[in-house]
C-alpha cells in the first residue's frame, strides 16, 4: 500500500514537471497581451503544441506501468520454473485468486472488511474534522485537551485491541472503533493546523464582511484548510487499512484479515498469497479513488501552485 | 516614500504635532455627533511582540471623515496605516481612544462599511469562482439567488470586467483581481469604502485606470472613501483631503485640503498649478523631519 502510493506520487511529480514546462512557455507569448491582464488561455496555444502536450500527458502514466509489468512477468516466469512451498507459481496464485475472490469461494469475506473500513474511515474523518475545527477555533478548549490528546495519541491503536474487545465484543463495532481511533489523529491535527495557519487577510475579509458563522466555516475556513485536511486524510487511509486487517487477524471470525490468518495456520500458502494480491488491489483502488476525490476538491490549489489553467 | 522612513528621528514632539493637528483638522471637535461618517478620536495602538516588548505604533490619532468625502491617508511604510485602517474597520480594537461610524462606537466591523485590502490576491478566495467571491458577503442579506447574481454582474460591469463570473481569481491578472475585490465591495453596497494601498502592486497604466474607476464609482454610488496610499500624486489627485501621518509613534502630521473640484482628469488635473502646489505641500509635510518648526 505505502510503496504503491509512493510510486504514484513520483509518477505524478514527473507529470507535473512536464506540464509546467509546457505551460511555462505560454506567458512568454502571452506576456505582451497581458496589458490589462488577460488570462493565460489554453486555447491560444498553437494546435500542434497542444496536441503534443496532450499526447505526452496521455502516455506518461504508462511509464509507471513498466516496472509492475516487468516485475509480474519475471515473477510469473521464475515461480513457474521452481516449485517452492512458500512461493507457489504465480499462475497458481492467480487461479486461486480468481476462484476464491472473484468466483465466490470467499467473496463474502471481502464485505465485512470493506464495510468496517469505509464506516470507520468516514467516522474518523467526521470526528477528526469536527474536533479539529473546535480546537482551532476555541483555543481554550485546545489548551484544556491538548495534553490529554498528546497522551492518548501516543498509545498505538493496536495495543487497544483487548480493551475494545472487552468494551465492544468481537463484532464489527470493535473494528470500526479501532479504525476510528487509529485514523482520527492525522485528520484532527492537520485540520487544526490548517485552520490555524489561515491567511490573516482571508480572516480579515471574512470578518469585515460579517459573514455568518456557517458561511465562514464552510466557505472560508474549511476550504482554506482543505489541502492540509486532505493530506491528513491520505495518511489516515493507509492507517485505516492496516488497523482493519490487523484487527481481523487478532479478533474477528470473518474478513480478509481473518482469512489470511486461517490460510497461514492451515499451511494454505496459495490461499494466503491470493489474499495478499487482493489486499494489494484493494489498497491500490482505494488510493486511486482518493486521488480522484483529491483532484476534484483541491483543483484550485493545484491550479494556483502549478500554474495549470484548466 | 522610502527615503522618508530613514529621515524620521526618534525624538517625539507629540505636543506640537497635536497642536498642529487640531489647527489643521479645523472644524473637528470632540463631539461624536458632528455629522461625520467616521470619527477617529485619540486612537493609540501598541503591539506586544512575542518576546513581550511593547511597541507603540499609533499615538493619539484623530480625524473625521464627512459623508461622501474622499480622504487619502499618506505616510511612510511601517507608520501604522494598515493598523489605523483595521481599527477604522472594526477588525482591531485600539489600545486607547475611540472610533465612531455614523455616531456609534465601532466595536465590530460596521455593517455599512467595506474594506479593500492591500493584498488583493490573498483577499479573494481561490477556491471560489469570481461570482461566488462577489456574492459571498451578500449571503447574510438573504437576497434571492437572482438578485445576488444581478448585483454581482452589475458590480463586475461597473469595475469594467465583463463576463468573468465563472473564472477563478487565479486565472486573472493582478489588475483584474483588484477589480474583482472592488466589485465585491461595491456589490455589498456600503456607505463607506476603506482601501489599503489598493493599487500598490499593479502596473502604472492599470493604476491610473483604477484611480479613475474609483472616482467614477464614488460619484455613482455616493460612497465615503478613505484610501491609504504611498503615492502622493495619487493622494492629491483622488481626494478631497490628504491626511499626512508621520512620527514614531505615528500621529497626524498635517491635513491638506484639496480644493480641485469634483471633476478630475489624469492629464488636466495633474497639470493644474494648484495640483502641483498641493502635491508639493504634501510632499514637504511627508519629508519634513519631526520637530522641524517650519509648519
Ligand atoms: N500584529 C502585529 N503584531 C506586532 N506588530 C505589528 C503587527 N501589525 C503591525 N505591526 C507593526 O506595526 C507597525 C505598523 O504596521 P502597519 O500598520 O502594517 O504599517 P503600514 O501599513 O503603514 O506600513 C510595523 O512596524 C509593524 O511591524
Ligand atoms: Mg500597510
Amino acid at each position: 500500500m505505502s510503496t504503491q502510493s509512493v510510486r504514484i506520487g513520483l509518477l505524478k511529480e514527473g507529470g507535473a514537471v512536464d506540464d509546467l514546462q509546457t505551460v511555462d512557455a505560454e506567458p512568454g507569448h502571452d506576456g505582451d497581451a497581458l496589458a490589462d491582464g488577460l488570462l493565460i488561455q489554453p486555447d491560444r496555444e498553437p494546435d500542434a503544441r497542444r496536441r503534443g502536450a496532450r499526447a505526452r500527458r496521455m502516455l506518461l502514466p504508462l511509464v509507471g506501468l513498466i516496472i509492475p509489468v516487468v516485475a509480474i512477468t519475471a515473477w510469473w516466469i521464475v515461480s513457474a520454473q521452481k516449485s517452492s512451498f512458500y512461493f507457489p507459481p504465480l499462475s497458481t496464485i492467480w487461479d486461486r485468486f480468481v476462484h476464491t475472490w472473484l468466483l465466490g469461494g470467499a467473496t463474502a469475506e471481502i464485505w465485512p472488511t470493506l464495510l468496517s473500513l469505509v464506516l470507520g474511515y468516514a467516522a474518523a474523518t467526521l470526528v477528526g474534522i469536527t474536533f479539529g475545527v473546535l480546537f482551532a477555533l476555541l483555543p481554550a478548549v485546545n489548551r484544556f485537551f491538548a495534553p490529554v490528546i498528546e497522551f492518548v495519541r501516543a498509545v498505538p491503536g493496536l495495543a487497544l485491541i483487548p480493551l475494545f474487545v472487552i468494551a465492544l465484543g468481537v463484532g464489527i463495532e470493535t473494528k470500526i472503533g479501532l479504525v476510528i481511533f487509529g485514523a482520527v489523529w492525522p485528520i484532527l491535527l492537520n485540520t487544526t493546523d490548517g485552520i490555524r495557519s489561515q491567511d490573516l487577510t482571508i480572516r480579515d475579509t471574512a470578518f469585515s464582511y460579517r459573514l455568518r458563522f456557517r458561511d465562514r466555516l464552510f466557505r472560508v475556513i474549511l476550504p482554506s484548510a482543505s489541502p492540509q485536511i486532505m493530506a491528513g486524510m491520505k495518511v489516515s487511509l493507509s492507517i485505516a487499512v492496516i488497523v482493519v486487517i490487523a484487527t481481523e487477524m487478532v479478533v474477528s471470525t470473518s474478513g480478509i484479515g481473518n482469512f489470511l490468518l486461517k490460510a497461514q495456520a492451515g499451511f494454505d500458502l496459495t490461499g494466503m498469497w491470493s489474499g495478499l494480491v487482493l489486499m494489494g488491489i484493494i489498497g491500490y483502488l482505494l488510493n486511486v479513488i482518493f486521488e480522484l476525490v483529491e483532484r476534484r476538491v483541491l483543483r484550485w490549489h493545484r491550479a494556483m501552485y502549478e500554474g495549470i489553467n484548466r | 516614500m522610502r527615503d522618508t522612513r530613514t529621515a524620521q528621528p526618534a525624538s517625539q514632539h507629540i505636543a506640537r504635532t497635536q497642536a498642529g493637528r487640531l489647527q489643521n483638522a479645523g472644524a473637528s471637535t470632540g463631539l461624536v455627533d458632528s455629522g461625520a461618517r467616521m470619527s477617529v478620536r485619540g486612537v493609540s495602538k501598541s503591539y506586544t511582540t512575542d518576546r513581550g516588548v511593547v511597541k507603540q505604533v499609533l499615538a493619539s490619532v484623530s480625524f473625521d471623515v464627512a459623508p461622501e468625502e474622499f480622504v487619502a491617508i499618506v505616510g511612510p511604510s511601517g507608520a501604522g496605516k494598515t493598523t489605523l485602517l483595521r481599527a477604522l474597520a472594526g477588525l482591531m480594537p485600539p489600545t486607547s481612544g475611540e472610533v465612531y461610524f455614523d455616531g456609534s462606537p465601532v466595536t465590530a466591523p460596521p455593517e455599512r462599511l467595506a474594506l479593500v485590502f492591500q493584498d488583493y490576491s490573498r483577499s479573494l478566495m481561490p477556491w471560489m469562482t469570481v461570482e461566488k467571491n462577489v456574492t459571498l458577503p451578500l449571503r447574510r442579506k438573504k437576497l434571492a439567488k437572482e438578485v445576488q447574481k444581478r448585483l454581482s454582474s452589475e458590480a463586475l460591469a461597473a469595475v469594467g470586467l465583463g463576463d468573468i463570473g465563472t473564472h477563478y481569481p487565479w486565472q486573472l491578472s493582478g489588475g483584474m483581481q483588484q477589480r474583482v475585490a472592488i466589485a465585491r465591495a461595491i456589490a455589498y453596497q456600503p456607505d463607506a469604502l476603506l482601501m489599503d494601498e489598493p493599487f500598490a502592486s499593479v502596473d502604472a497604466q492599470t493604476r491610473s485606470d483604477l484611480e479613475d474607476l474609483i472616482l467614477a464609482l464614488k460619484k455613482q454610488y455616493r460612497m465615503t472613501i478613505v484610501v491609504v496610499t504611498h503615492d502622493i500624486d495619487e493622494a492629491v489627485y483622488m481626494s478631497d483631503r490628504v491626511i499626512v501621518l508621520s512620527g514614531s509613534p505615528t500621529s497626524v502630521r498635517q491635513v491638506v485640503d484639496v480644493a480641485l473640484g469634483t471633476h478630475r482628469d489624469q492629464l488636466v488635473t495633474k497639470s493644474l498649478p494648484e495640483f502641483v502646489e498641493l502635491r508639493n505641500t504634501v510632499l514637504t509635510a511627508v519629508r519634513r523631519p519631526v520637530g522641524d518648526p517650519t509648519a
